[in-house]
């Protein structure tokens, strides 16, 4: 007898989507409900997943759902971060006038791909939730239809996933065929470190995923759809898919294929410096905010893939706290830029932050917090990411890794600077409104406080995420 | 358990610059930040002078320790003092209200701001100085970045973005370097504890990549020759009270990682590169003073005469003598006393004409008489006249290189006379001479808070120089322990 018991989350999730939808579809006007809904249904999911015990390691429908302490602390990750996003966004999109009731709706089964995704212990399945989540992301990101950068940015999207996702296909094929199972443990047992037909399978698998989390060199698409994309799709590119794309890197590379590390270990540490140096160099000439977190943020996915390659417990450990603390350092940074409001119009511009500390001292403030996280200046929160990871990569004498990488954070930080410059050197413009909805000022000062005090107990975090021991 | 003395003294700053910020001054004056930071800082102060006569000087052993576990596992929150340390801390929390009082005529706008950074400012250099632990250490050392680079970036002058970059990407690129050393030595010892790792030692085959990774990160921030040249800029650019703050003690972190961390922790590669240091000082000494010589604007010939006297300090430090370690403390304590009172009494006269520049003035003993007395007394500490607290420092420093090294000792002290030229024809030219300008005419003397500040540091100048014991006899002990390890150490390789 299979225990539904384990998938309830995924389960009411599911469920909660179609009454949403039947509830869309009768019911005229009722966007605004179906918002909050689908907040509210996040919460419960969010319950369902503790009202388990967290710590059991259980294998449903044949072995190919696993349930285990990496898993359900990445989803209530998402889930935690998929609340925040509507929570913060939900004046943004009244505004532009992109609150259909779809809208939520989408993002709902978004998450419920990433949740099969990040559960997911064979290659169908991760398959499947890969292309759940990708399809509700091809139409949210060209959700905006009458901009035209939004509609290009959704094709866009879609004409590269798709080629990825055949790459990734493909790869799993060979994958099935040199090693006879698509199974995560089965494949484990079968693995064979001279077959060239494995290695290949990796390396697409590996270029699949490194496109999900947009590592170079297959970022190419990351600064157009976020630029393009509604701000509030762009705040959940930013986070939840890099989540679910992370787990299923750290799964399919630890479970399956831990025994020829030594095969992926150099195109991961190759990802991660190119990553890391391009994302910095990149960004400097930026003008848009949301084509320079882009490039930054195929940054960090570059210090995020330095924990993974190192082959260690300690390693994906990092990562995890990594991506953690990015989830926040994000949505303080989006936060900050729905904030940025005058006459019903939305500013996306380095320019448009000129001499904002002037009118807006709190603002600029956890502007000021931000960026100097995200250039990971100590104390604040960014510091301890990095100072993890590359704890990790110097246990394994990784050193031209761990330089390579802080000195990227050095040529970073001259574009975070160069944003706190307009912001607090310039001279002043017009002010913006002052009115938003209490969710944004609630996810923002909740991560703006966790950036700017992390630093006095972080022991906690840690100790969360120690716990997690896949090797 | 004691009362956490080492943490208020961290912390008291850092809550008043919250309650600072948070603070609504309706008026445009901001009364209430003011005195408010004055009484937080001031009280610093007594704290600390507390902290001092609780300190006993006879034993070289860290004392106030207070561990609390923060990194479970990895890393504890550990601060304590010893000789070396507890002389820096007073000098900063000196400093800090003399800057909060300064900024009564330096600082047009932004006000309450600048209070806030200043107070931040003060609590991660107390940090700075107390922290037993590697990582606490980063934390703090780095952490001063982000006040200082707003500090430049708000207030400073017109190439003030330019400066402030320079400043914080050049210090963050020698900082890394240090991050991956610390962390180095994590997984080499198992530790980061300061005081285990003292005691215990590294192995010789890291300790001379780990140098230099320290040293990356000291050099920069000394500033050595040739990684100095953001200090100039950075200089001349900060607001006064920016400029004292960065003088007066920034730069004495780094002489005291010197002799903490460097020495400390890797003797054996400290002994190895005694050459690059001597070198590079002696050139920051002969080099730095010809080029202070031929600078027109005030603020960037102290400037490098601070780059100067940073060389005598590295000098002093790596002799490995008594003498050479207490006079670099003792350099670094009264340059620091020095130079912010140089700075102060620039931001004096700049108040009035709005140029910084020599040729501009000439003349000011008829129109300012108080003035040009005080800044005598300073232009007398930064030559190193006996009788002012520079003289003592390099003395002493003077002395240890000789029982090391004739010719380095000879060299350096022509940096002494090259002092005396730079520093004693800035004064003819500013303050003697024929009154050029009618500007200068209209000059008026000294105000009260003015008279106040820079008579507050004349003191210690004079009086330090004349009785040095107080400061001698705090670090004596210290500093003999020191050697005494580093000698233990250095007789072990060399059987």
């Amino acid at each position: 007898m299979i225990n539904l018991n384990f998938i309830y989350s995924e389960i009411f999730i599911c469920l909660a989507i179609m009454i949403l939808l039947i509830i869309g579809v009768f019911k005229k006007n009722s966007s605004y409900l179906i918002y909050n809904l689908s907040i509210l249904s996040l919460f419960v999911c969010l319950a369902l997943i503790f009202n388990f015990p967290i710590n059991e390691n259980v294998e449903l429908f044949n072995n190919s759902y696993k349930i285990d302490y990496l898993s359900s602390f990445m989803k209530i990750l998402l889930i935690l971060s998929g609340i925040f996003v509507l929570l913060s966004s939900s004046k943004y999109i009244q505004i532009i006038k992109i609150n259909k009731i779809e809208y939520p709706i989408l993002v709902l089964s978004s998450i419920t791909g990433m949740m099969v995704m990040i559960s997911s212990n064979d290659l169908i399945l991760f398959y499947m939730g890969l292309e759940l989540q990708s399809l509700a992301l091809y139409v949210l990101s060209s959700f905006n239809r009458d901009n035209i950068l939004s509609s290009e940015s959704g094709l866009k999207y879609f004409v590269l996933s798709a080629l990825s996702s055949g790459l990734l296909l493909y790869g799993c094929s060979l994958i099935y065929g040199f090693s006879g199972s698509t199974n995560f443990n089965i494949i484990a047992e079968n693995i064979n470190q001279d077959s060239y037909g494995l290695t290949f399978g990796i390396i697409f698998i590996i270029t699949g995923l490194a496109f999900k989390i947009s590592a170079v060199p297959f970022h190419m698409w990351a600064p157009d759809v976020y630029e393009g994309s509604p701000t509030s799709v762009t705040i959940f590119f930013a986070i939840l898919p890099k989540i679910a794309a992370l787990t299923v890197f750290i799964r399919i590379l630890y479970v399956p294929f831990f025994n020829i590390i030594d095969q992926w270990q150099t195109i991961i540490v190759f990802l991660s410096i190119a990553s890391m140096l391009f994302g910095s160099i990149a960004a400097i000439g930026q003008k848009n905010l949301k084509r320079l977190i882009a490039y930054s943020s195929i940054g960090h996915m570059g210090y995020a893939l330095a924990g993974i390659s190192t082959g260690t417990n300690q390693g994906i450990q990092s990562s995890i706290t990594y991506i953690s603390i990015y989830l926040f350092m994000n949505l303080a940074f989006f936060g900050c830029l729905f904030m940025l409001r005058r006459d019903e119009k939305y500013f996306e511009n380095i320019a448009d932050l000129s001499g904002l500390s002037k009118n807006h001292p709190l603002l600029s403030f956890s502007f000021l917090i931000v960026l100097f996280s995200l250039a990971g200046i100590p104390p604040l929160v960014g510091f301890f990411a990095k100072f993890y990871i590359f704890t990790a990569v110097i246990e394994q004498s990784m050193y031209s890794l761990a330089i390579i990488g802080l000195l990227s954070t050095v040529i970073a930080a001259f574009y975070y600077l160069r944003i706190i410059k307009v912001i607090y050197f310039d001279k002043e413009k017009d002010k913006y409104d002052k009115n938003h909805n209490i969710g944004l000022k609630i996810s923002l000062a909740i991560s703006t406080i966790f950036i700017l005090f992390y630093f006095i107990y972080p022991s906690p975090l840690i100790e969360i995420i120690e716990k997690i021991n896949i090797i | 358990m004691d009362f956490p003395i080492l943490s208020s003294l961290i912390l008291l700053p850092l809550l008043g610059s919250i309650f600072i910020f948070f603070s609504k001054s309706k008026s445009s004056t901001h009364l209430t930040s003011k005195y408010l930071s004055l009484f937080v800082s001031f009280a610093n102060f007594i704290l600390s002078l507390y902290l001092w006569y609780l300190f006993d000087p006879t034993s070289a052993e860290f004392q106030f320790l207070e561990e609390q576990s923060w990194i479970k596992g990895f890393v504890n929150y550990k601060v304590g003092v010893d000789g070396i340390s507890i002389l820096f801390i007073i000098l900063t929390t000196f400093i800090t209200p003399i800057c909060v009082v300064s900024v009564n005529s330096t600082i047009k706008y932004r006000l309450k701001d600048f209070l806030v950074a200043i107070l931040v400012m003060e609590s991660l250099m107390i940090g700075v100085f107390c922290s037993l632990d590697l990582v606490i250490f980063y934390l703090f050392f780095e952490g001063g970045l982000i006040p200082m680079f707003l500090i430049i970036g708000i207030w400073g002058g017109e190439r003030r973005v330019y400066s402030a970059f320079k400043f914080f990407l050049y210090t963050l690129l020698g900082s890394v370097l240090m991050l991956v050393a610390i962390i180095s030595i994590y997984w080499i010892t198992g530790t980061t504890d300061v005081t285990y790792l003292l005691s215990l030692g590294i192995d010789q085959k890291y300790q001379y990549l780990l140098w230099l990774a320290f040293f990356s990160s000291f050099a920069v921030k000394t500033p050595m020759w040739p990684v100095h040249t953001w200090l100039p800029d950075a200089h001349v650019e900060a607001p006064t009270a920016g400029s004292v703050l960065l003088a007066a003690i920034l730069l004495k972190m780094a002489g005291y990682g010197f002799i903490r961390f460097s020495i400390g922790l890797f003797p054996i590669a400290s002994e190895y590169f005694i050459p690059l240091i001597y070198i590079l000082s002696l050139i920051a000494i002969i080099y730095t003073s010809l080029v202070a010589l031929m600078q027109e604007d005030m603020k960037k010939l102290i400037a490098y005469s601070s780059v100067a006297h940073m060389g005598f300090v590295t000098l002093g430090i790596f002799t490995f003598t008594q003498q050479g370690l207490e006079g670099s403390i003792f350099q670094m304590i009264s340059h620091g006393l020095v130079s912010a009172a140089l700075f102060l009494s620039v931001g004096v006269i700049y108040e009035r004409m709005h140029t910084r520049l020599i040729v501009n003035y000439g003349g000011l003993v008829s129109v300012m008489p108080k003035y040009a007395i005080v800044l005598m007394v300073f232009t007398l500490g930064a030559v190193g006249l006996p009788g002012t607290s520079g003289f003592i420092g390099e003395f002493l420093i003077l002395i240890g290189t000789f029982k090391k090294s004739f010719l380095v000792a000879t060299i350096a002290s022509l940096g002494v006379i090259l002092a005396a030229s730079y520093m004693l024809w800035l004064y003819k030219r500013v303050v003697f001479g024929e009154i050029q300008k009618n500007e200068i005419k209209k000059m008026v003397d000294l105000n009260k808070s003015e008279i106040f500040i820079l008579s507050s540091l004349v003191f210690p100048i004079i009086f330090f120089g004349f009785y040095p014991e107080p400061l001698l006899s705090t670090t004596e002990t210290s500093i003999e322990n020191l050697i005494e390890m580093y000698n233990i150490n250095i007789n072990l390789i060399k059987k």
